[in-house]
């Protein structure tokens, strides 16, 4: 019984069932094909997260967007800035309390380093309908090449509770071919 | 000096109560039964207080209904999550926790006033910390994530909850070694108490690690402390925060062994296996604090994968086992009980109308297939893009921690209420149906949720149409339709959570006294749960239906872990 202390003292030398040895060697090697399927992808997978961060002010980080988008905006949108970064150039994605800035034009199949940080609460990046999700953290500046593969509109919500105004956090991404 | 300990400990061992259960002959110390009336009557009342929230999360997050305004949102979601996965369960493990050392091992409970005073802070705690979510100004999630700041007493509540719960995982190793002092018991012992110590061993790092972030974030909340950094706060608190559920799944998986041994006779196939498993959880499963950082910059690939794979997924290894081994035991005593027809005769003519039981078994079943499967895929490395933060998230630890633990839990209460409340279950023909009702509700949020968060639909979020937003842009209609079977799912498992506490309550009030008289049982003990004369690891015998059973959950993991990898291969590149 489970409930009560084995009857063999020493349980420890009893023979165990071969479908029991058979499981946790199938299960086992299951383990192990999904540990080094996680390193795999970071050499045959198109998506990998970058780790590349470095530690900034939210000040130092909000002064960085800003001269991005004075640089490269192309037009304005209900107030913001819409922004159109040449191939190749960094972009920077400022979160805050409660807005994804500036709105951004990418070409299609081109590589971007993009800039996430937020400058006041941690803000959750989630790109749809493509479904990427990022955190984003105040003090801390992530870079990820990405490379839009289609064109469109998509949005940005935010994903990770960030206060009263949390489901009325947007922005947007544009892909032109 | 040891003539003083020897007298003193003899003392308190000739004052302790004892009376023996006339079903199960199990000694069962009056002081202990005390504790665990009172640990668990607290749990079904944070249990009642948080599923009421949870519901109403639910119906706001039914777009169709759309029920509470965002303040109210966002305080309600943020008291759900404490009562239930913190208060709820905390106080039925405690209650756990003092059965499997105290009454299993027909030992007397170490030092009774202690664990008063634990249960005491406990509630304290627990009061305090509702205080401060109701005050209004401490809508910061349970995972309260700074820079965003609660009232001060909202972490207090927390730290003076761990303590107490603290305090009770001590009296429970102290119990151990009272009992192992006084020769209550013969050689190991018994599996389920084995669980149990699994399940006190990651408590004791679950809450250290709770009392390492929550003190300087409280010291914070003070303005005593400057700044929290929130990388740092996110590893740690996940220490409380994820190994809180490794304590669930100790818990849950040594109340299915239990609850397989008093409805069944069932015996583990071999006790060396079984324990295995459960060391398993105590080497390996301190490390998913990483399953919340995949997302999160700072931390290196190496550690991602090393930690979120609980080194090589030995601690998945574990549950897997288990995933054999409890219905393997199961379908072991079964075919003893004399259902050998075919590879299912054992299951089709198990005692599907005694609670106990069909919790039990639609507890391992989803938990296994639902929380178990999700939780591997999003725990992934690179797959966890596709899901983190979504409410996929809540889906997959509604499958492991409302469709497994607490529906555990509850299929446990069916024994409690007669073995140690001794009043007998009222309403036998609702109550048959309790855990289908629950955990019908408890699968269908999984699932939904889960197609929802597939779908993109952000977590803890008040209005997924974003028409306020500035500049708004449409989710997937599947979505919207996900959540809105969500909210139905909501409304089954809100019925049934009803109806186990209108049960639970009216049977401790009012259920038939079993203590005097010879009354049977409502839901029968299996005869041979109440002899221990015939124990041990169980002979050789053929477990067709349980390697199908695992057959079917294997392949299904196989294809959803891949259909995963296929989904994510088609998403923007990312470097």
């Amino acid at each position: 019984m489970a409930i009560s202390p084995p009857q063999n003292r020493l349980w420890w030398n009893e023979p165990i069932e071969r479908v029991e040895i058979g499981w946790v060697v199938v299960a086992f090697l299951w383990g192990l094909f999904m540990f080094f399927f996680m390193i795999a992808w970071h050499f045959i997978g198109g998506q990998n997260l970058s780790t590349e961060t470095y530690r900034i002010t939210p000040a130092a980080y909000e002064q960085k967007v800003a001269t991005f988008a004075e640089k490269y905006q192309v037009s304005e949108e209900s107030g913001v800035p819409v922004v159109r970064p040449p191939v190749g150039e960094d972009v920077f994605i400022l979160a805050r309390l409660w807005e994804w800035w500036p709105l951004l034009e990418l070409k299609k199949g081109q590589s971007y380093r993009i800039h996430l940080s937020s400058i006041d609460w941690q803000h959750g990046f989630s790109l749809q309908p493509v479904n990427i999700n990022i955190s984003v953290h105040p003090g801390y500046e992530q870079i990820i090449t990405l490379t839009p593969t289609e064109a469109g509109d998509f949005g940005i919500a935010c994903n990770e509770y960030c206060g009263i105004g949390h489901h009325m956090m947007t922005g947007r991404i544009r892909v032109v071919e | 000096m040891t003539a003083i300990d020897v007298s003193h400990s003899g003392l308190a061992a000739a004052r302790a109560a004892f009376r023996t259960c006339r079903f199960t002959g199990l000694k069962v110390d009056i002081a202990a039964q005390r504790l665990i009336m009172a640990n668990a009557v607290a749990a079904v009342v944070f249990l009642a207080v948080g599923g009421l929230m949870g519901l109403l999360v639910a119906l706001t997050r039914w777009p169709a209904v759309h029920l509470l305004p965002s303040e109210w949102f966002y305080l309600v979601l943020t008291g759900h999550g404490a009562n239930v996965l913190l208060f709820w369960i905390i106080f039925f493990e405690i209650a756990i926790l003092y059965f499997a050392s105290a009454v299993l091992l027909g030992s007397r409970i170490a030092t009774p006033k202690i664990a008063w005073a634990a249960f005491v802070l406990m509630v304290a705690g627990a009061i305090m910390t509702n205080v401060a979510v109701f005050q209004g100004d401490s809508s910061v999630m349970f995972t309260s994530y700074p820079p965003m700041q609660a009232s001060p007493h909202f972490y207090l509540g927390l730290i003076i909850f761990a303590v107490g719960a603290l305090i009770g995982v001590g009296i429970f190793f102290a119990t151990l070694v009272v009992a192992h002092g006084e020769r209550t018991y013969e050689g190991s012992i018994p599996l389920v108490t084995f669980g149990a110590l699994t399940a006190a061993i990651i408590a004791v790092f679950t809450l250290a690690s709770g009392a390492i972030i929550l003190v300087p974030t409280w010291l914070w909340s003070l303005g005593l402390v400057a700044e929290i950094d929130p990388l740092m706060y996110k590893v740690v608190w996940w220490g409380m925060g994820h190994s809180s559920q490794q304590i669930n799944v100790a818990a849950h998986v040594s109340v299915w062994y239990a609850i397989g041994a008093l409805t069944i006779g069932a015996k583990p196939l071999s006790e060396k296996v079984s324990r295995t498993a459960f060391l398993l959880y105590i080497l390996f499963l301190q490390l998913a604090s990483a399953h919340h950082l995949l997302a999160d910059p700072g931390m290196s690939a190496t550690w991602k994968i090393v930690n979120t794979s609980y080194l090589m997924y030995l601690a998945v290894l574990g549950s897997l086992i288990h995933g054999l081994t409890v219905p393997g035991a199961l379908e072991a005593a079964q075919r003893r009980n004399g259902y050998t027809k075919g590879a299912f005769e054992w299951l089709r003519k198990a005692p599907w109308g005694n609670p106990a039981f069909s919790g039990m078994f639609l507890s391992l079943v989803m938990f296994g297939f639902i929380g178990g499967i999700s939780g591997v895929v999003l725990g992934t490395e690179q797959l966890n893009l596709l899901m983190h933060n979504t409410i996929y998230v809540p889906g997959h630890f509604h499958g492991t921690v409302v469709a497994g633990t607490t529906l555990a839990f509850m299929a446990m209460t069916y024994y409690v209420l007669p073995l140690i409340f001794q009043r007998d279950v009222i309403w036998p023909k609702l109550a048959r149906w309790q855990p289908y009702l629950f955990g019908m509700g408890a699968g269908g949020i999984s699932l939904f949720m889960m197609g929802a968060g597939t779908l993109g639909v952000p977590r803890r979020h008040w209005d997924i149409t974003l028409t306020d937003a500035m500049h708004p842009f449409d989710l997937p209609s599947g979505g919207f339709l996900m959540m809105g079977l969500n909210g139905l799912a909501a409304v089954i498992a809100a019925a049934g959570g009803i109806l186990y506490i209108l049960i639970t309550v009216g049977t401790v009030l009012w259920g038939k006294r079993l203590d005097k008289g010879e009354a049977p049982l409502t839901f029968p003990l299996h005869k041979q749960a109440a002899t221990v004369a015939e124990y041990g690891s169980h002979a050789t015998v053929k477990l067709p239906g349980t390697i199908i059973l695992v057959s079917v959950f294997f392949l299904s993991f196989v294809l959803y872990y891949f259909v995963n990898w296929k989904y994510l291969s088609e998403i923007w590149l990312l470097r």
